[in-house]
């Protein structure tokens, strides 16, 4: 036991629905609630989980062991952030224990604290400061931080100066160059451009490497596949999953979703409400024979159908599929009226019950599991419906080209492409 | 194999702190346990002083803040009790014709306005300060006192600049410096600690009722008529009735503080001792206030 970092056991946390969204209250409504309270006669006196409360954590409970690098994926509003902030003492949890070894540094913001009136110098101190760095220890590490962030020439500048890039390369550097035993990071790479992100991540890499303990929250896949060896996938407040990332992405980007090659929609989702007058009724893929099926040969056509319904005429409209991978990387975008012929021909398309239906060829998808995503828009005019994460599907590579080779084939694509092979002139 | 061994214990704010041997003995790791806290929370003063350089920095921030946005920035440290001395000067001096016990109208009023400035900044600065630090409580663990303790302390700067301009005052009027000047500290240590005092019970009532901003004004108002700023003491029946004056704690640092360089009126000791114990009675309810709202900031704010 004495090389666990993090040791939560049935972690919860309750929020008052009035104090969710930053909302104040007024000394009369609090007046008016104890008013009402005495009435009540005090019968509410033990915290009960009434109507206007909600968990956003509820029985969570896992370890995490010295310099392990664990991510933390879900949807909006799961309890991600919540979990973090329990972990760095920002907000006291509700119920049960966690035991954290070691000094925390949370990252849940880049630039926390920093001043635009001060100078990129004193804000390194600043926020060092905030972070939890001493002085000294700041003072140690400031000539790295500056060239971190490449702001040498700027140091003396009020930040409020600084371009919008300058600014978060200052406030990542300080960040960064924290060295607590345990470091607690929120999405701090969902802002800058690519080349800083590229930056930021190598950062974590070296930060992981250095055997410290990490719990990385982000929506970027691909960061989390780079960085994590495992992942908690978390929903509606709780622990649903932890596996080796890939097999956690892979259960997060599909779960939820039918795995019969099948997927309806009801009509009273709050997203179909709002899709009106266009109405999605379900998406299948299905096999040459017209069998619906979860699982496609790649070596063989196959079809995409999704059945949908219009309440009224609609001009323009475009129908498509997204194919994602199920690491969620973009694969292709296509829609029913490509064809300019064909947008031509349903430049109108009337009210009624249709099926746009796509064949995707043989030999083009590797193995794997794809996601499915639908839309339905008018270009430029008004987008319908989207559904990223409609449906899910696994390919077979039996007989893919080059089988013939036992291996596996990188990319999302396995396609048969023409080859020839002549001798070259001299 | 290092073995870990726990350490001191301390219990405070629902979290307890064991201090254990880390790997290789280097630095002692603290573990940290996360519970739900109940009840009254301890002071923890130890964890606040854990955190003293981040207090510094606050203060030195809120300084440099100061004087960085404002074109007069320093200047307004003076112009702000100088412009009430005139006021009061010309009111309370000239017009109701209020004595001074004797020292030179000007010096009196400005040696009044310079702790009761401090103790009206320290207020209203704290009273805002965690509402204005969000963005800090909802994104970083630290004890949250620190926040309206830098606002009440950076205060101190502004009256260093401003006494300086007394002390010109002073040697033009021609009036001496008494042989008590010694205490001026610990008045100034008293409207330090009445100041915080109030400064923690308004920002964390702010944090949940924001009437309490709209209020402040009112109550520094209220607060400034009730104190020894524009009159002495002397007005004050002699006996219990002035023994009673000095529960408002700013009684006793005005009436101090001229007593200590202006050698007016009289040390007024009974004063004095209510006053300090009003001081301390609001410093140590505001901290047990401060620390049972605590907890809740980051959820409310």
């Amino acid at each position: 036991m004495s090389n666990v970092a993090i040791h939560v056991s049935d972690l919860g946390k309750l929020y008052r629905i009035g104090t969710l969204p930053s909302g104040y209250r007024t000394l009369r409504d609090a007046l008016v609630e104890g008013v009402g309270g005495l009435l009540r006669r005090r019968s509410s006196a033990v915290r009960r989980p009434s109507s206007d409360a909600i968990w956003a954590l509820r029985h969570v409970s896992f370890h995490v062991e010295q310099g392990q690098v664990l991510g933390i994926i879900g949807p909006n509003g799961a309890g991600k952030s919540t979990l973090l902030k329990l972990l760095s003492r920002v907000t006291d949890p509700t119920e049960g224990y966690a035991e954290v070894h070691g000094r925390v540094g949370s990252l849940l913001e880049v630039g926390t604290g920093f001043h635009p009136e001060l100078t990129g110098r004193e804000n390194i101190y600043l926020n060092g400061a905030i972070l939890g760095m001493k002085r000294i220890e700041i003072e140690r590490k400031f000539d790295e931080i500056v060239a971190f962030a490449e702001v040498e020439k700027f140091i003396d500048t009020p930040v409020k100066r600084y371009s919008s890039g300058m600014y978060l390369r200052l406030a990542f550097a300080v960040a960064a160059h924290l060295e607590p035993e345990v470091l607690v990071v929120d999405e701090v790479l969902a802002v800058g451009d690519a080349e800083f992100q590229r930056k930021c991540l190598g950062k974590m890499s070296d930060v992981a490497q250095q055997g410290r303990t990490v719990l990385f929250v982000s929506h970027n896949m691909s960061a989390i596949l780079r960085l994590t060896e495992e992942t908690l996938v978390i929903r509606g407040g709780q622990l649903v999953m932890r596996a080796p990332t890939p097999e956690a992405i892979d259960f997060y980007m599909t779960s939820g979703m039918s795995q019969a090659g099948e997927r309806r929609w009801e009509l009273d989702e709050p997203a179909i409400v709002a899709a009106s007058p266009f109405r999605p009724i379900s998406l299948r893929v299905t096999e040459a024979t017209g069998r619906t099926t979860g699982q496609v040969m790649a070596s063989a056509p196959f079809q995409v159908a999704f059945e949908y319904e219009l309440a009224q005429d609609i001009t323009g409209l475009r129908v498509g599929l997204y194919l994602f991978t199920s690491r969620g990387e973009a694969v292709f975008t296509s829609f029913d009226t490509d064809d300019p012929l064909s947008f031509e021909e349903h430049a109108a398309r009337r009210a009624g019950r249709y099926v746009s239906r796509c064949t995707i060829p043989a030999d083009l998808l590797n193995e794997g599991r794809f996601v499915l995503g639908v839309n339905a828009s008018s270009f430029r005019i008004r987008s319908y419906f989207t559904d990223e994460n409609a449906l899910s599907f696994n390919v077979d590579g039996t007989g893919s080209p080059g089988s013939h080779w036992a291996e596996r084939r990188r990319g999302p694509l396995r396609p048969a492409l023409p080859w020839e092979i002549a001798e070259a002139m001299r | 194999m290092v073995q870990t061994a726990p350490g001191g214990r301390a219990v405070g704010r629902g979290f307890v702190m064991e201090v254990t041997l880390g790997a290789a003995g280097r630095e002692p790791a603290p573990v940290t346990i996360l519970k739900p806290a109940r009840g009254w929370a301890s002071l923890d003063l130890k964890e606040l002083w854990r955190y003293r350089e981040l207090v510094f920095f606050l203060i030195w921030r809120d300084v440099k803040v100061r004087y960085k946005q404002t074109l007069l920035g320093a200047a307004w440290a003076v112009l702000k009790p100088l412009f009430s001395m005139i006021i009061f000067y010309i009111i309370f001096g000239r017009l109701a014709g209020i004595g001074t016990d004797g020292a030179p109208g000007p010096v009196f009023y400005f040696a009044g306005l310079l702790p009761w400035v401090l103790f009206q900044d320290g207020v209203t600065k704290a009273g805002a300060s965690l509402v204005a630090g969000s963005n800090l409580i909802t994104k970083v663990y630290f004890p949250r006192m620190a926040i309206p303790l830098a606002a009440v302390v950076a205060g101190v700067v502004d009256f260093m600049v401003a006494f300086a301009v007394l002390v010109v005052m002073m040697i033009s009027y021609g009036v001496h410096l008494t042989g008590w000047v010694w205490t001026l500290p610990l008045f100034l240590l008293l409207a330090l600690v009445t100041s915080l005092g109030v400064g923690l019970w308004l920002s964390a009532m702010n944090v949940a009722y924001r009437d309490v901003g709209y209020v402040t004004p009112f109550i520094v108002q209220a607060w400034l008529y009730a104190s020894p700023v524009a009159y002495s003491t002397t007005l004050i029946p002699q006996g219990p009735w002035r023994v009673l004056y000095g529960l408002n704690p700013m009684a006793g640092v005005v009436q101090g503080f001229r007593w200590a360089i202006l050698g007016v009126g009289e040390p007024a000791l009974g004063l004095l001792l209510t006053s300090t114990a009003a001081a301390l009675i609001l410093l140590i309810s505001g901290m047990v206030y401060f620390r049972r709202m605590e907890r809740t900031f980051a959820d409310v704010v």
